[in-house]
């Protein structure tokens, strides 16, 4: 199988042509220039970095194109392209490639507007990369969610309070109590860790000292760094135990350690180092001369902040919420160990309750064929926190545009 | 030379609003005002002149301890106020700002609409109840600060959208708009054609009935024609203090003489 070996080694050999093509196209415009660079277009340099993107780019492209090409033949039952083939076609038009760029390479070729046009087409690429991801998250999941509403009603699924699957048949797929565990600890979350976070970097980058800074800073953020599931472990063992022996059983609210409260909380906690950093860097970047126009006029400091530094830094404030918004609502983890694992609709916090995204897990866990609407649902279940998501985009973009019409 | 001013109050009419002793301004090692002393007369104008990097703006912020806010700045030496002095510890900072008006170098207006900027220190201060009166006050100090017309029809759009000569007018609306007693002007006309210079010349003419203005400049002939003292500032030290006149026909200090005639600076 020599074939498989060439395979790999065709990126080193594409590699290798690309720098070979560089120093030879280096040289080559060295050579014609003499010693008299003023007769060149461009500097040898760029003659160089132009090969060296005329074989890159390409060989890449006709790469991606050919697989392609050949995979949709297999599909269909017939080999279009030998895995040989593709392989000898890459490398010719990289060997082209570099040929071509290398006898281009003299005094009159423009060789750092046509990398620049290369570098372009790189760029484009990426973002191509970007969009079409995100399309084909969106496809998939439109595909198989559509398989479950052709076996599942889709009001009963949006509009039906009751969640109970059976892998027997004949489940009730309500998502209604999961949306509301959903939204229902992120509310929690946020409403601990917006106010949390945000007076702790309006401290920081306001009121502390340099040295105060430097040590409190790092130390909120490594919050950032530690693994949900420890947090999880944390909501587990520690904070629910302690909310219901304090507040859930002395107020007669109920007597699970697994509630809503717990999960919201451990993670405002997680999410306090979002809101925070950001919002430090934000107000940070906020101009010292917008402060001193506000104290000269004989403001206070907290004046200040409230009606000239914090307007002015809304915009990327309300983003750093919405990013904190996200995690929320797509966290996992901490509501299993935090807030159970059971559906249930309910106006008390101390109650055990989950959210959609525990519900995709458990419901593709498990070994039952992945046509059933059991399954199927998770899908549903995707499309819905996807759309939720979006929506908050959507709002972020809407609160910041209106507010940057209003005073940029 | 220290003490010409002394000798030049003889003019025992004008009071004595600002007087300021042996002060002395560093950032961190740098010295940036040195052992500078000044009588600064109530109802009048004094001009602040000197080559760039001099300390003007430094000694200026020192009037309104807005060089409290950066923490660097160390400022020693005594400032008296209407015989108060502005580093006791019964002054309020905040309170001595909004007495003491300050327009800064570079234009600052805040992000909001014309009339919340010009409205800002009113609100704060409580100087108007209602809404008519609110607009009343900016009002006015937009029409003394020139700015009125060109913006009368959108005081809704951004301050931050003007062009920048009329923020510099804006903020100068802005500081008049909270009635201070003194008015602090940093370089105010730099950025402004010769008509707006001309009408912020003629407001600062007007002020100069009732407020105490100082401010820095680095046109001679606008010191001439507005000031009734002028200071000049050399490298950190306050070189000749006097009659605006006499500074400017008969100057005693050569180091004044080559500024004013273009040697240096
Ligand atoms: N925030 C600061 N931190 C450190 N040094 C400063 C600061 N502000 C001013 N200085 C220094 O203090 C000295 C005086 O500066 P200042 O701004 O008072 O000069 P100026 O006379 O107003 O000059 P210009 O006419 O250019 O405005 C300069 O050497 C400057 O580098
Ligand atoms: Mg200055």
């Amino acid at each position: 199988m020599w074939i498989l070996d060439a395979i790999f080694s065709l990126p080193v050999l594409v590699v290798g042509l690309a720098i070979l093509g560089y120093v030879a196209a280096t040289a080559r415009a060295h050579a014609t220039a003499g010693s008299n660079f003023g007769t060149l277009a461009a500097q040898p340099r760029a003659h160089g970095t132009n090969a060296f993107f005329s074989v890159l780019i390409p060989a890449v492209g006709s790469f991606a194109a050919l697989s392609l090409v050949r995979s949709i033949g297999l599909r269909q039952g017939v080999e279009t392209l030998s895995v040989r083939s593709i392989f000898w076609l890459v490398l010719s038009v990289a060997a082209i490639g570099c040929i071509d760029a290398i006898l281009r390479s003299s005094a009159g070729f423009r060789a750092r507007v046509a990398s620049e046009a290369w570098i372009k087409s790189l760029l484009i690429a990426a973002s191509a990369i970007a969009i079409l991801t995100t399309i084909g998250i969106l496809w998939s999941m439109l595909f198989e969610a559509t398989q479950f509403f052709r076996q599942y009603d889709w009001r009963d699924f949006l509009f039906s309070t009751d969640w109970a699957p059976n892998f027997r048949g004949n489940s009730a797929l309500g998502i209604l109590p999961l949306l509301w565990g959903t939204l229902y600890v992120s509310f929690i979350a946020l409403a601990f860790a917006v106010p949390v976070g945000l007076f702790a970097a309006i401290y920081l980058s306001e009121y502390a000292g340099q040295r105060m800074r430097s040590v409190a800073k790092p130390m909120i953020e490594i919050l950032a760094g530690i693994p949900t599931i420890v947090y999880g472990l944390f909501a587990l063992i520690t904070v629910g135990p302690l909310l219901r022996d304090h507040f859930a059983q002395p107020l007669g609210l109920g007597d699970s350690a697994s509630s809503v409260m717990t999960a919201g909380l451990v993670m405002g906690i997680m999410l306090i180092p979002f809101v925070s950093s950001l919002s430090d860097d934000i107000i940070n970047s906020v101009p010292q001369a917008m402060r001193d126009g506000s104290l000269a006029l004989g403001a206070t400091r907290s004046e200040t902040i409230r009606n000239v530094v914090i307007p002015a830094a809304l915009p990327g404030i309300v983003g750093a919420i919405l990013l904190a918004a996200g995690r929320a609502i797509g966290e996992t983890m901490i509501v299993v160990l935090g807030a159970g694992a059971a559906a249930r609709l309910s106006l008390n916090p101390f109650e055990a309750m989950t959210t959609i995204t525990v519900k995709i897990v458990s419901q593709l866990t498990g070994d039952t064929e992945f046509a059933s609407p059991e399954t199927l649902v998770a899908f549903a279940l995707g499309l819905t926190l996807f759309v939720l998501t979006l929506g908050l985009n959507v709002l972020a973009l809407v609160i910041v545009r209106k507010y940057r019409e209003h005073y940029e | 030379m220290k003490d010409t001013h002394l000798a030049e109050r003889v003019d025992t009419m004008t009071q004595l609003k600002i007087s300021a002793r042996h002060v002395n301004v560093h950032y961190g090692e740098t010295h940036a005002v040195k052992d500078v002393s000044v009588d600064i007369d109530a109802n009048s104008v004094t001009a602040f002149i000197g080559p760039s990097g001099c300390g003007k703006s430094t000694f200026l912020r020192c009037l309104n301890r807005m060089n409290d806010t950066i923490d660097t700045c160390r400022v020693s030496g005594g400032i008296r106020i209407d015989d108060e002095d502005i580093h006791d510890r019964k002054v309020d900072p905040v309170q001595l700002r909004a007495k003491v008006g300050m327009v800064f170098q570079k234009p600052n207006p805040f992000p909001k609409s014309i009339h919340d900027n010009v409205a800002y220190g009113p609100k704060i201060h409580g100087l108007a109840r209602t809404r008519a009166e609110t607009s009343g006050i900016v009002e006015d100090a937009l029409r003394k600060a020139a700015l009125w017309d060109e913006v009368k029809d959108r005081l809704d759009a951004p301050g931050t959208g003007l062009s920048g000569g009329q923020q510099q007018r804006l903020c100068i609306a802005r500081a008049i708009a909270t009635a201070p007693d003194v008015l602090l002007m940093d370089e105010p006309c730099s950025a402004l054609d010769p008509v707006a210079t001309a009408q912020i010349e003629e407001l600062i003419d007007d002020l100069r009935q009732s407020y105490c203005v100082v401010i820095v400049t680095h046109s001679m002939q606008q010191a001439a024609r507005i000031s009734r003292k002028t200071a000049f500032f050399h490298l950190g030290s306050l070189v000749e203090f006097g009659e605006t006149d006499r500074i400017f026909t008969s100057p005693e200090d050569p180091r004044t003489e080559n500024y004013i005639t273009g040697r240096i600076g």
